[in-house]
């Protein structure tokens, strides 16, 4: 079956229906999708400072390809992008290289910081030192922290993250499963459940757009250069969740939009009740945090011990 | 028979099926889980292969 839109050669049969697409077809309606999110959600505002979260894989690549374009077309938004080296051998130093490379093509600004710096540790140590901790628990914690703390340091008003429908369909169940509905009252097209200024809101234009759109996005426009997969990755609770409800979704075509289209019926209710919770500043090191010390400030310690 | 590149294995095998939805099941591999290229160029799963086709299964996972 040809391209539903001009009867080209198809790229892609979209999830859940019967509709090809060709390749430039195909660019044109992921392209029009996530800007649809942002104006929807108010993502980005005029004359803002965006930092785009980059690890130099596919999807933070795609973003950074996407908001690149729009930050030319528009011309009303800065755009620059924050790399955090979480020292993985074999994976990360490999796929910093090739953001290196992607920002200085396109002339954008990359800022780089590591957990070598920020804590005087790299993953693959830390999780030399705790073998029976699953790596991407620790490695969340330490990420979120420096990705606030260093976007907050370059000015930035939003922080991008190429976070897709998988990933947040993903998050809506992990958070059932474990019965940790605040977290869930973070999540949605823009984070936090109230704004304080030492958090920088953290976008996702990619919300409604599948893994596979994504990958699709990134293979037509040159961004994937070769698979890898962080050495940790299957040591994940995220692994397992993603494998059933990609078992779902191949047996009940939708499952994912719908997982996500229910949730954000209720996340104004829960945005809402959770609302009132204060955040304290850590007394270690002055960052947010939900208790007296920060979650970062919490892990360091036990490193330190 | 088509030549199957698989990515993330990284191994190559030829198989006798000329229907990537075929291939797919025969390797229980989720097409959710997978874009499928032929000569650089994305193809849809409804695709028949000639027997000298070379293609790719790219895993579309994020990295981490």
């Amino acid at each position: 079956m040809p391209c539903k839109k001009c009867a080209e050669t198809p790229v892609i049969q979209l999830t859940n229906s019967d509709i090809r697409l060709c390749k430039s077809c195909f660019i044109r309606y992921f392209e029009k999708k996530a800007l649809r999110t942002i104006k929807k959600y108010n993502l980005i505002d005029r004359k803002e400072h965006v930092v785009a979260a980059v690890s130099g894989g596919k999807d933070s690549l795609s973003l950074l390809h996407f908001l690149n374009r729009l930050s030319i077309k528009k011309r009303d938004f800065k755009l620059s992008a924050l790399l955090i080296d979480e020292g993985i051998k074999n994976y990360r130093d490999e796929t910093i290289e090739t953001a290196k490379k992607f920002c200085e093509k396109n002339n954008i600004q990359l800022h780089i910081a590591s957990y070598k710096e920020g804590t005087g540790k790299t993953l693959d140590s830390i999780k030399k030192q705790f073998p029976d901790t699953v790596a991407c628990s620790m490695c969340g914690v330490l990420r979120r922290y420096l990705l606030n703390k260093k976007s907050r340091e370059l000015k930035a008003d939003k922080l991008a993250t190429g976070h897709n429908l998988d990933d947040e369909a993903q998050s809506i169940i992990m958070n059932q499963f474990r019965h940790n509905i605040a977290l869930s009252a973070r999540l949605g097209p823009t984070t936090g459940v109230k704004r304080d200024k030492r958090f920088v809101p953290r976008i996702k234009p990619f919300y409604f757009l599948t893994e596979k759109e994504v990958a699709t996005y990134a293979f037509l426009n040159g961004l994937i250069d070769r698979f890898k997969e962080c050495t940790y990755c299957a040591e994940s609770n995220r692994f397992v969740v993603r494998n059933i409800l990609n078992d779902l979704e191949q047996k009940y075509p939708g499952t994912k939009h719908s997982i996500v289209a229910s949730f954000l019926e209720i996340l104004p209710m829960l945005k809402e009740k959770y609302k009132g919770q204060d955040i304290n500043s850590c007394r270690i090191c002055g960052e947010p945090a939900s208790s007296e010390t920060c979650s970062a400030c919490n892990l360091l310690q036990k490193i330190k011990k | 028979m088509p030549t199957i590149s698989l990515e993330r294995e990284e191994r190559i095998i030829k198989m006798k099926e000329v229907e990537i939805k075929e291939i797919l099941k025969k390797l229980k591999i989720n097409p959710t889980t997978v874009i499928i290229a032929r000569n650089n160029e994305l193809i849809t799963e409804d695709v028949k292969l000639n027997k000298d086709d070379v293609i790719k299964i790219i895993p579309v996972i994020s990295g981490g």
